[in-house]
């Protein structure tokens, strides 16, 4: 897949001559919503080319976010196809390159409000937020490509291109724009019978002003939105062509591995290099600041290699923490009367003592680690003063920046190539980048010679930057008849308060933080803090209706009265669900609804408890309501997949820690489901018409919950920390 | 050592370590980087290719091991104008996200399917435990039922 570096984009700008490019200037970051300016013509300055139509009627739309398996260049592409009115096998996409103009908050900030909403307003969105604070990055993430790109960019594009090509047909041929259409990437005068394909007015677009205020399609006369196009990447990945950052190939590269140090925090501290420079391919032994790289003829030289070492570590004073000490850490400071508070309604925890009945009960989850299926790896390349890298990442351009960090060069002398994602889910986020860092410094020390690093699953597994193990305390007040009054909880890491905001109404309402971290590295994981908070809520809010005596779903419908596409969600999904209906000995049906990234998701899980205990989730039936649905089978992907994500961490997934360090190492004692664990997924949507919310990760939160509140269905007992497997075998609870 | 193999039927002969997996002789001494690493341990499949007609984790297979086997990669599965039914059925039901395990998913399953055309549920759950992160499970059992007889999901 290539893609087009600046000197590319700008020199293909220059040679088009016949063609229309369309994008926005820097220039355009005026207040103007929902608007576009034309690319300034020849004085030098950067454009992000979004959409570039030839006069072969070929159309390009440049995509500023990867590709991981989501299915976002397809999406991205739709939304700018359906404006500009074009013909779908004319379309093309490409990921634009790593440049600051492509950034995100360039691509936002003349579309969005410049003030932030107040954090914990009902309403607010958790991921717009987040984009609002990724200024100069260009980050893949917060399931905000589709409605932040998307809407605010894409379709934008799209219909200002239309217009333009409208209107160059008008003036070609003498007759008013309003009795022109777009068809299938050709414009139509119905009267007289003119046709052009938009290839040939192309050219005379060009020179046309482009409106400020482009029309948009009514959502009916929609024909490729809403669609299940088939997805442009996926011919590409089912023959071996597709190349990610760990099938690149340069010419003379070296291979290298890494051992960093085990402890977080930890230094090099010695390594004894001369018995390993004598093995057979071996070109070279990097002693990094908290690891030491192998460089060989190739992978395998250079791992045996790397095994040889016997390097010393530090341990940076964390080399006796375990899990438990970093549990109780956790549950003392909860303990304590010095807290945050991240939001509180009505009169707040005051209000418990009044009430008729309390529940009381602590939630936690472990570690976890993202295990994506391609190990951490980046080929970088430096000579003459200027740095290469190629490698998969969720935001190419602070990549970048890390790369010319660790290269000692300026960001614009290194030319980033992102790859395709053998899996994101989080892990290549900015803030993560140091296999990049790695590479780089190991390309640095053998330059000019190219190099590729590549970790192995064991040095994946254990230096990832985890999902945050995480305690947490709710309390809640009931009336006389069991409605629920009163909502508090206490939890940790004060920065995903939003994810601890239940969508249930409650009188009183107050939200307790703490923030106490471990030496362990911590990261996005895909869904952030509305995993483990969707895991914690829906589990107490089912605590609750037991309480009350009352069916869970019945109950959280009684606390939803100011919240109908919730309501809608849930009863669509229990209908769907059968709920209620009988089921054979040994198997329950458990709930949760979680809204996360503008996306409201309710699953039901079928589940059986067989004889030895083993926990089998049959079914999930899972209702969404995402506004619109752009793409309905990549969308329902979106859901399969998050759900078997959740659920290998539901009954799985834990990384510990002992002696400050990881104990997991692969797959054989960090296991994910497999097809014979996976459970039947139907996935329904709901088109409400609202705002459009992100896919990638809504469909994560509910299924730990789900399952574990059918685990009580069928056997009476409440697991209040994940994994559930290991915990319903250990008898905790 | 010198080792001489048929790999997607051409005769090679590559000289590396004995011990050497055969992944990392297909990856770097063959160019063909379409089998790939995941685990090196055997545990994810993400290597599958098929040794005289066998799946196998090339990850874990020392290249020692192999002299005059028929090896079969991804690249090799079927020409590129005229794909093997089990890559027509996985574009049909949109099987992969990510891509990156199904290389070797594919190599599992076609190798599954050419001894036993329509595998049970059971059988497909044995028989198939490549790991996939992002969860495409669902739509591979899908895609192999489109493929037994009479499903009428092949062009194969």
């Amino acid at each position: 897949m290539g893609k087009w570096t600046r000197r590319a984009l700008l020199s293909v700008g220059g040679v088009v001559g016949g063609g229309l490019v369309l994008g926005i200037s820097e220039i355009a970051f005026a207040p103007n919503r929902l608007g576009i300016l034309p690319p300034p013509s020849g004085d030098g300055a950067m454009l992000t080319v979004w959409l570039r139509i030839t006069p072969e009627d070929a159309v390009t739309v440049l995509v500023p976010h990867c590709e991981m398996g989501q299915g976002v260049h397809t999406a991205l592409a739709m939304m700018a196809a359906e404006e500009l009115d074009a013909e779908w096998s004319q379309v093309h996409v490409q990921e634009a390159p790593a440049e600051p103009a492509f950034a995100n908050a360039h691509v936002l900030r003349a579309f969005l409000p410049l003030e932030i909403p107040p954090l914990l307003g009902r309403g607010f969105d958790y991921a717009t937020f987040k984009v609002a604070q990724w200024v100069g990055l260009q980050v893949t993430g917060g399931s905000s490509s589709v409605r932040g790109t998307g809407h605010h960019g894409m379709q934008v594009a799209g219909a200002a291109a239309r217009a333009m090509l409208i209107q160059a047909a008008a003036v070609r041929w003498q007759v008013p724009a309003e009795q022109c259409i777009a068809r299938r990437s050709r414009v139509l005068h119905e009267p007289s019978g003119h046709a052009a394909s938009f290839g040939e007015l192309a050219d005379e677009a060009s020179r046309l002003a482009p409106p400020v205020h482009p029309a948009f399609k009514s959502p009916s006369q929609y024909r490729i939105r809403g669609t299940s196009v088939q997805r442009v990447d996926i011919p590409a990945k089912v023959n071996g062509t597709a190349r990610y950052g760990l099938d690149v190939v340069l010419p003379g590269m070296l291979y290298a591995t890494v051992r960093a140090a085990p402890v977080f925090g930890g230094k090099l501290a010695a390594v004894e290099t001369a018995a390993v420079e004598a093995m057979p391919g071996v070109k070279s032994v990097v002693k990094l600041e908290e690891a030491v790289a192998v460089v060989a003829d190739g992978y395998w030289r250079a791992l045996k290699a790397s095994r040889a070492l016997q390097p010393q570590f530090t341990d940076g004073g964390h080399g006796e923490v375990d899990s438990a000490a970093i549990f109780a850490a956790q549950a003392e400071a909860l303990s304590g009367q010095s807290f945050g508070k991240a939001g509180k309604e009505g009169a707040g925890a005051a209000s418990l003592e009044h009430a008729a009945r309390q529940v009381e009960a602590e939630y936690r989850v472990p570690y976890l680690a993202h295990a994506t299926m391609e190990p951490m790896n980046a080929t970088a390349h430096i000579v003459d003063g200027r740095c290469e890298v190629w490698a998969g990442t969720q935001d190419p351009l602070s990549a970048r920046k890390v790369a010319a960090k660790a290269a000692g060069i300026a960001p614009d002398k290194v030319t980033f190539h992102n790859q395709p994602l053998g899996g994101g889910f989080g892990r290549r986020l900015p803030g993560t980048f140091d296999y990049i860092e790695q590479a780089v410094k190991i390309a640095k020390a053998i330059a000019p010679t190219p190099v590729k690093l590549i970790w192995s699953r064991e040095e994946d597994l254990q230096h990832d930057y985890y999902r945050a193990a995480f305690v947490a305390r709710f309390q809640a007040g009931l009336d006389a008849e069991g409605r629920p009054q009163t909502w508090v909880s206490h939890f940790n890491g004060a920065s995903e308060a939003l994810a601890a905001r239940p969508p249930y109404q409650f009188k009183d309402l107050e939200l307790r933080t703490t923030d106490v971290h471990a030496h362990v590295r911590e990261g996005s994981w895909r869904s952030v803090a509305f995993s483990q908070q969707g895991f914690f809520i829906e589990s107490f809010m089912d605590e609750l209706a037991h309480a009350a005596q009352q069916d869970p779903v019945g109950y959280r419908l009684a606390a939803l009265g100011h919240a109908p596409r919730h309501r809608a969600v849930l009863e669509k999904a229990a209908q769907l669900a059968g709920w209620g209906t009988p089921l054979p000995a040994g198997q329950g049906r458990g709930v949760a609804l979680v809204e996360a990234f503008g996306t409201i998701v309710a699953e039901v899980a079928r589940v059986e408890i067989t004889a030895d205990r083993q926990i089998k989730v049959h079914q999930v039936t899972a209702v969404v309501d995402s506004g619109e649905v752009v793409n309905p089978d990549t969308a329902a992907a979106q859901i399969e997949g998050g759900i078997v994500f959740g659920l290998t961490a539901a009954l799985y997934g834990q990384i510990t820690i002992d002696k400050g360090r990881v104990q997991q190492s692969n797959f054989h004692d960090y296991p994910l489901l497999k097809l014979a664990d996976s459970p039947r997924v139907t996935v329904e949507f709901i088109r409400s018409g609202a705002p459009l919310g992100g896919m990638g990760e809504p469909g994560v939160p509910p299924i730990a919950p789900a399952v574990a509140n059918a685990i009580f269905a069928v056997t009476g007992r409440r697991l209040r920390e994940l994994p559930l497997q290991a915990n319903l075998l250990s008898g905790k609870s | 050592m010198a080792i001489s193999f048929v790999v997607n039927g051409e005769a090679r002969s590559v000289d590396a370590d004995a011990d050497t997996p055969l992944l990392w002789v297909l990856r770097e001494n063959l160019g063909l980087t379409g089998t790939k690493f995941g685990c090196g341990i055997s545990a994810c499949g993400a290597c599958t290719v098929h040794v005289n007609g066998a799946p196998v984790r090339a990850c874990v297979v020392p290249i020692a091991t192999l002299q005059g086997a028929s090896i079969t990669t991804i690249e090799g599965l079927a020409p590129q104008d005229a794909p093997h039914p089990v890559q027509i059925a996985w574009i049909a039901q949109q099987v992969p996200q990510c891509g990156y395990c199904q290389s070797g998913m594919i190599m599992a399953v076609s190798a599954l399917l050419a001894h036993n055309p329509n595998p049970s549920d059971e059988e497909i759950a044995a028989q198939i435990t490549n790991l996939c992160r992002c969860g495409t499970y669902e739509r591979v059992r899908r895609a192999i039922r489109s493929l037994a007889p009479g499903a009428g999901g092949s062009h194969g």
